[in-house]
């Protein structure tokens, strides 16, 4: 089983979280919400897979590139 | 004794920056605000004293209203300009600066008040008898009944915050099956963005042109209406590059708007600057959007074809003066001005890029004017809007303001972060802007055109 970091796309907080861990991630669609700029970018997982891990929580800063999570695909 | 006057500009980058050049000019002693992240904003040392009001964040800066009220306090302000954005047409904020024995650079907050909220708006825009689109009332909580006003009002259409502004939390719902999770997303992103889940549906225009009108009146009843703008070309709803005069539409459909509009504000005693957004279709019908009361981003190339300083005049207004004192009776506009919105985003998918100025180069020229609030080595952070500088040209007519425009952004230079020229040039070149066929899908279309070539 592969485990897929997923990164972040901008630099900016992490607004809500809206997956749990454990959860099947269908492809395509977003397990967090980064706000930056005062626009919100969706964190999409595209090719789906389990959430194994969340490495950051809600309000924290990230930079881009920054590792947020882990699937399991 | 009364204080001398003494205005504390409640705002940040570029707006700070054109407000308080405008007091300078008017001779009348500024202060000038930042936040932690704004420390080294050219325009502190521009103003006659600068003070610290917070943390980075908004809410514990810009937004902050006990830290902007203490500020005025230590400074002995006067008088507090608010800027665009930030708490700018926020009614509660604007009366609490006139109790407190203030003058707000503004209007009345009642005025604020019957304007932001946007279906009270179209209410008042429709019995003064300024063109509306069919669109709701506040929906209601129940889907079932949302459906059924969405189906009276037809597809496409679009939701809107009521309380909101700026092009944020508008969602398209083209079919029935849309529009719950429309709702919800809008929803969802007014109540970020104000604070408020209130929400109203409009019929959705097919390839509009967004045309906006200025409007200016004094403490006295009086009013004029200073010619429009056209601001199609945006992403995300929002504007990036706006000029006045509108191209192609026949100069009287735009002389009959600014007679409604002076009519229908008339002698209800509008009180500062203000701007009626409305669109235009393909048929050449006017419909109001909503209107603005507040100094905007894009004022600028309405100053530059007229001659005039709309600062200077909201300024002097809110201060007393009259209008017919501060503009001259008759006013035409000469030439063309195009300004161009310089963000810090990437050129493909205009997303956000934070970063640090490390070459930061503005364009000069004959008629080439630059509104930032940026210089070389500031950070530029994640806490606020990505407008980094505004360019904004005038020439003897469109094509050659379009051609200094292009000049003038090939000369910017801009390093540490991405930003969308590139795309602005794509846009501005494009054939379809260029005849001034515009409307508010063109700068996508021109964009994800360009992208696919390149891919």
């Amino acid at each position: 089983m592969a485990v897929e970091q997923l990164k972040s796309e901008v630099t900016g907080s992490v607004w809500k979280i809206v997956a749990n861990i454990g959860d099947n991630i269908a492809p395509g669609d977003s397990i967090m919400i980064i706000e930056s700029m005062k626009m919100e970018i969706p964190v999409i997982c595209e090719d789906g897979g389990k959430l194994s891990a969340l490495l950051v929580k809600e309000g924290d800063s990230v930079a881009e590139g920054q590792n947020l999570a882990e699937i399991e695909i | 004794m009364k204080k001398p006057t003494k205005v504390l500009v409640a705002n940040r980058s570029a707006v700070a920056s054109r407000v308080i050049r405008a007091l300078n000019e008017l001779g009348i002693p500024s202060v000038a605000v930042y936040s932690e992240a704004d420390k080294d904003a050219p325009y502190l040392n521009q103003a006659d004293d600068a003070i610290f009001i917070g943390e980075a964040p908004a809410a514990k800066s810009y937004l902050n209203v006990d830290n902007l009220f203490e500020a005025m306090a230590r400074t002995a302000s006067t008088a507090l300009h608010p800027g665009y954005g930030f708490l700018s047409e926020n009614p509660v904020f604007a009366q609490k600066v006139l109790d407190a024995g203030h003058v707000f650079v503004g209007p009345s907050p009642q005025w604020i008040e019957k304007m932001g909220h946007k279906t009270q708006a179209r209410h008042f825009a429709k019995s003064v008898g300024w063109p509306i689109g069919l669109g709701s009332e506040l929906l209601p909580d129940d889907n079932q009944l949302v459906k059924e006003i969405a189906r009276s009002i037809g597809y496409p259409l679009i939701v809107k915050p009521a309380e909101g502004g700026g092009g944020i939390g508008m969602i398209v719902a083209q079919t029935e099956d849309q529009l719950l999770s429309a709702v919800e997303r809008a929803r969802s992103m007014a109540k970020r963005g104000f604070g408020s889940e209130a929400l109203y549906l409009e019929t959705l225009c097919l390839k509009p042109r967004h045309v906006e009108f200025q409007v200016i009146g004094d403490k006295y009843g009086d009013i004029r209406v200073l010619f429009e703008r056209d601001c199609s070309i945006q992403r995300r709803h929002q504007k990036i590059i706006e000029e006045a005069m509108a191209p192609c539409i026949d100069r009287s459909l735009i002389q009959t708007q600014c007679e409604g509009i002076a009519r229908g504000l008339g002698t209800l005693g509008y009180d500062s600057l203000g701007t009626v957004e409305m669109l235009y279709d393909t048929s050449g019908n006017f419909r109001f959007l909503e209107m603005n009361t507040r100094l905007q981003v894009e004022h600028g190339v309405t100053e530059e074809v007229l001659g005039i300083d709309l600062v200077q005049s909201q300024i002097r207004i809110a201060l007393g003066e009259r209008l017919k004192n501060i503009l001259p009776d008759d006013l035409s506009p000469q030439g063309h001005s195009i300004q161009a919105r310089i963000y810090a985003e990437d050129s493909k998918r205009f997303y956000p890029s934070p970063g640090r100025l490390q070459i930061f180069e503005m364009p000069v020229g004959h008629h080439v004017r630059v509104e930032t609030g940026y210089c070389v080595g500031m950070e530029v952070t994640q806490y606020y809007d990505p407008l980094l500088a505004k360019v904004i040209v005038h020439a003897p007519n469109r094509n050659q303001a379009i051609a200094k425009l292009i000049s003038a952004l090939r000369q910017t230079r801009i390093e540490g972060l991405s930003t969308n020229i590139k795309a602005l040039i794509q846009i501005i070149q494009s054939e379809h802007f260029m005849s001034g066929n515009v409307h508010t899908g063109l700068a996508m279309e021109v964009v994800q055109e360009a992208n696919r070539k390149s891919a």
